[in-house]
C-alpha cells in the first residue's frame, strides 16, 4: 500500500463510484430506518426500550443466535473437509470437489428451499424411503421445524465457507507438514497438530461469514421453518409489513446492522482482509 | 535409525528414480559410514535432493533398495524412519513457540513432561538459543530460526540427521558462523549428518566426505581433498573450482605416474596414469601455479603471455594464453602480476608434478 500521494488520489477517485452507489443504496436508506426507529410511533427512544421487553423479541432474537451458531459450526467443519479434498486432493478429487462448490451458486435460494421441502416434507422423499424400509413407523418432524431451517441455511453457506479455509490451506507450505511428519508425527496428528492449527485464520474468516449470513436469513427460515421457527429478519419483516408496527421493526433492524458491524469489525482485526478471498 | 541416541550407518543399493519419463536418479549405489558428515553435492536437478527425500522416506525409489543398520526400510514410511531433519526454509511450525517447536518430536514419542522440559532446556543452550523460549519462529531472525531447526530435528537423538540446503537463506558472513555450529553440533552429537547442497566451498569446507551428483547421477564420492585434487572426471574437475586444462599429446606411462607433451615441452605428473594413454587434458588448478622468468629443465612449464589481472585482495587472478592459444587463469601473489604484467607480459607458467592430473580426452 505504499505509494505517492497523488497514487493514493487516483486509487480513491477510482473507489469513489463504488463508494457513491453504497452511500445512496444502503447508507441513506439506512438513516431514514434509524429515523423510524426514534420517530415511529412517537418521538423517542421507547422501541427500544421496548425491544429489550418484549419476549416475543427476545426469543426471537435467541433463536436466531443458536440457529446461526449451529450453522456455523456444520457449515464450517463440512466445508473444511470439501476444501481439503478440494486444495489437496488428487486431479479427480479436486475437480469434483469444485464441481460440488460452484453448482450451488448457479440455483437460486428459493430453488433449493423447495427443493429440500420436497426431500424433508412428511411425504417427502426421505420419510416415504424410510418407511418404505420400515425403518419408521411414523414420519420423522425433519421440516418446519428447526432442524429444517438448518439443514437448508447449512446447504446454502457451505460454498461460501469454503473461499477462506481454501485461501488459507493454499498459502500453507508443505514442507512444514512433512516436517512433522520426518520428526515422527502419524499423518492424523500431523493434521490435528499442525494443519489444522496453521489454518486458524481461515477458520475464523469462515466462521464469521457463515454466521453473519445466518443472522439475516429471510427466505430460508420463512420456507423451511414453516412460521414456527421465525428468525429476525423474517420477525422484521412481519413487524413491517403484517402488524404494522414501524417503529419497532425498524429498530430491530438497527440493533442487527450494528451487530453485524460489530462482528465484521471483529472480523477484519483478527483476518487481513486478502485472506478471505 | 530406529535406535535413538546412536549414530545410523546406512547403505543405498541401486536406488533409481523416475518421475513420468524424467530419471531424477540413476541406480545409485553409496554407504554412509556411522557418525559421517557426507554432503551431496551437484547442480539443481542433479538429483541430491531426491535422494535425500528417499532417505527421509518422503519419497519412494522407483528401484533398488536402502538400509539402516543392516535393516531394509525401502518401505518404511518417514515418521517411523524418523530421521532427523532441517529444511530449505527451516519449516518450523508458525504457530508454536521455540520451546514447543522444539518439543514436538518427544511429546510425538510420548516422553513425560519432565523429560521434555529437560531436553529442551539441554537443546535450547546447546543452540544458545535461552531467552527466546516463548516467541514465535516469526519473531526471530534467520540465523535463529535454523538454531531451532537443527534442535528440533536433534532433540529426539536421530540416527542420522537430513540437511536440505539449509543456509541458502543466510547472509555471507552468517553462513560461516552456522557452518561453525554445525561442525560443532556434529562433533558433539556424534549423529551421522547429510547434507545437500550447492555451494562447493561448503561442501569442502564441512565434510568428511563429498558425493558429487549431475544428471541424476553419482559420479565420485571421497574425502574433500581427494574429490578436489582427483577428481575422476572434467565434470567433478570443474565443479569443484576452478581449473585450467591443456591438451597433452603422448602420454604413456612413466616410473611413478606418466608423461605426455604439452604445447610441446615433456611434462611430467605423478600417481594417477592409469586407463589414460595418448591423447588428454591435464588438469590443473589456478593456486597450483606460479609465474616465473623461466622453467628450468626437467620442470613442469610452459610459455604464457599476461593479458589480464583481477585483483582480489589476497591474491591477484592473472589470465594468460598459452604460444598455442589456450587459455589460462592463476592466482598469484599481488606484486608477482604486477611484475608479469609490466614484463613484456611474456612469462613462463610452472606448477608441481603431483599437482597435475589427467582427465580422459573430451570426457
Amino acid at each position: 500500500m505504499r505509494g505517492t500521494l497523488s497514487d493514493r488520489m487516483g486509487a480513491a477517485l477510482l473507489m469513489a463510484p463504488l463508494l457513491l452507489f453504497l452511500v445512496l443504496a444502503y447508507a441513506w436508506p439506512f438513516l431514514g430506518v434509524v429515523k423510524w426507529s426514534v420517530t415511529l410511533p412517537t418521538p423517542g427512544l421507547g422501541q427500544y426500550g421496548a425491544l429489550a421487553t418484549d419476549p416475543l423479541v427476545q426469543s426471537v432474537f435467541i433463536r436466531t443466535l443458536r440457529i446461526a451458531l449451529i450453522v456455523t459450526l456444520v457449515s464450517v467443519a463440512a466445508a473444511y473437509a470439501i476444501t481439503v479434498v478440494w486444495v489437496r486432493g488428487s486431479p479427480v478429487q479436486r475437480i469434483v470437489a469444485e464441481f460440488c462448490i460452484l453448482v450451488p451458486f448457479w440455483i437460486s435460494v428459493l430453488t433449493r428451499a423447495f427443493g429440500w421441502v420436497a426431500l424433508l416434507s412428511n411425504r417427502g422423499l426421505i420419510n416415504t424411503w424410510l418407511q418404505s424400509i420400515g425403518f419408521i413407523s411414523e414420519p420423522l418432524a425433519l421440516v418446519r421445524n428447526e432442524f429444517g431451517v438448518i439443514v437448508g441455511m447449512t446447504h446454502f453457506l457451505i460454498p461460501f465457507a469454503v473461499f477462506p479455509l481454501a485461501s488459507a490451506m493454499r498459502s500453507l507450505d508443505d514442507r512444514v507438514l512433512l516436517a512433522a511428519r520426518g520428526l515422527g508425527s502419524s499423518r492424523m496428528r500431523t493434521f490435528w497438530s499442525v494443519f489444522v492449527p496453521m489454518t486458524r485464520s481461515g477458520i475464523i474468516g469462515s466462521a464469521l461469514i457463515v454466521f453473519v449470513f445466518s443472522l439475516g436469513f429471510f427466505v430460508t427460515p420463512a420456507i423451511l421453518g414453516g412460521g414456527r421457527s421465525v428468525m429476525i429478519a423474517e420477525l422484521i419483516y412481519l413487524r413491517i409489513f403484517q402488524s404494522p408496527d414501524w417503529g419497532l421493526g425498524a429498530a430491530i433492524s438497527v440493533v442487527l446492522v450494528l451487530f453485524v458491524g460489530a462482528l465484521m469489525a471483529l472480523l477484519f482485526r483478527y483476518v487481513r482482509p486478502k485472506q478471505l478471498v | 535409525m530406529q535406535q535413538p541416541g546412536r549414530a545410523a550407518e546406512i547403505k543405498a543399493i541401486g536406488i533409481g528414480k523416475s518421475f513420468g519419463s524424467f530419471r531424477a536418479l540413476d541406480n545409485l549405489t553409496l554407504d554412509i559410514g556411522r557418525g559421517e558428515f557426507l554432503t551431496l553435492l551437484g547442480p539443481s536437478g542433479s538429483g541430491k535432493t531426491t535422494f535425500l527425500m528417499i532417505l527421509a522416506g518422503f519419497v519412494k525409489p522407483s528401484d533398488g533398495r536402502l538400509f539402516s543398520d543392516g535393516v531394509d526400510i525401502t518401505e518404511r514410511p518417514a515418521e517411523q524412519r524418523a530421521a532427523g531433519m532441517v529444511f530449505q526454509g527451516y519449516a518450523l511450525f508458525p504457530h508454536m513457540s521455540v520451546e514447543a517447536n522444539i518439543a514436538f518430536p518427544l511429546k510425538v514419542r510420548k516422553k513425560s513432561a519432565a523429560e521434555i522440559k529437560r531436553r529442551v532446556g539441554e537443546m535450547i543452550e546447546r543452540v544458545g538459543l535461552r531467552g527466546h523460549e516463548t516467541k514465535l519462529p516469526a519473531q526471530l531472525s534467520g540465523g535463529q530460526q535454523q538454531r531451532v531447526a537443527l534442535a528440533r530435528a536433534l532433540v529426539f537423538e536421530p540416527g542420522v540427521l537430513l540437511l536440505d540446503e539449509p543456509f541458502s537463506a543466510l547472509d555471507k558472513s552468517l553462513r560461516g558462523q552456522m557452518q561453525a555450529e554445525m561442525k560443532r553440533l556434529h562433533q558433539e552429537t556424534g549423529t551421522t549428518f547429510v547434507f545437500v547442497t550447492h555451494d562447493q566451498s561448503e561442501a569442502l569446507a564441512l565434510s568428511s566426505r563429498v558425493a558429487i551428483f549431475n544428471h541424476g547421477k553419482l559420479l565420485q564420492v571421497g574425502a574433500p581433498d581427494e574429490v578436489y585434487d582427483r577428481p575422476a572426471n572434467r565434470f567433478v574437475a570443474e565443479f569443484l573450482g576452478e581449473i585450467n586444462m591443456l591438451p597433452l599429446k603422448g602420454v604413456r606411462a612413466a616410473d611413478d605416474g606418466a608423461v605426455g607433451l604439452c604445447e610441446d615441452r615433456a611434462v611430467s605428473l605423478r600417481g594417477n596414469a592409469d586407463a589414460v594413454s595418448g591423447n588428454a587434458i591435464l588438469a590443473i588448478r589456478p593456486e597450483h601455479m606460479s609465474i616465473a622468468r623461466e622453467a628450468a629443465v626437467g620442470e613442469n612449464g610452459i610459455a604464457a603471455t599476461a593479458i589480464a589481472s583481477t585483483y582480489l585482495g589476497a591474491a591477484t587472478r592473472l589470465d594468460l594464453t598459452t604460444r598455442q592459444g589456450a587459455r589460462v587463469t592463476v592466482s598469484v601473489p599481488n606484486e608477482v602480476a604486477a611484475a608479469a604484467l609490466s614484463k613484456g607480459n611474456s612469462v613462463w607458467l610452472t606448477w608441481p608434478a603431483e599437482k597435475g592430473f589427467l582427465l580422459p580426452d573430451g570426457g
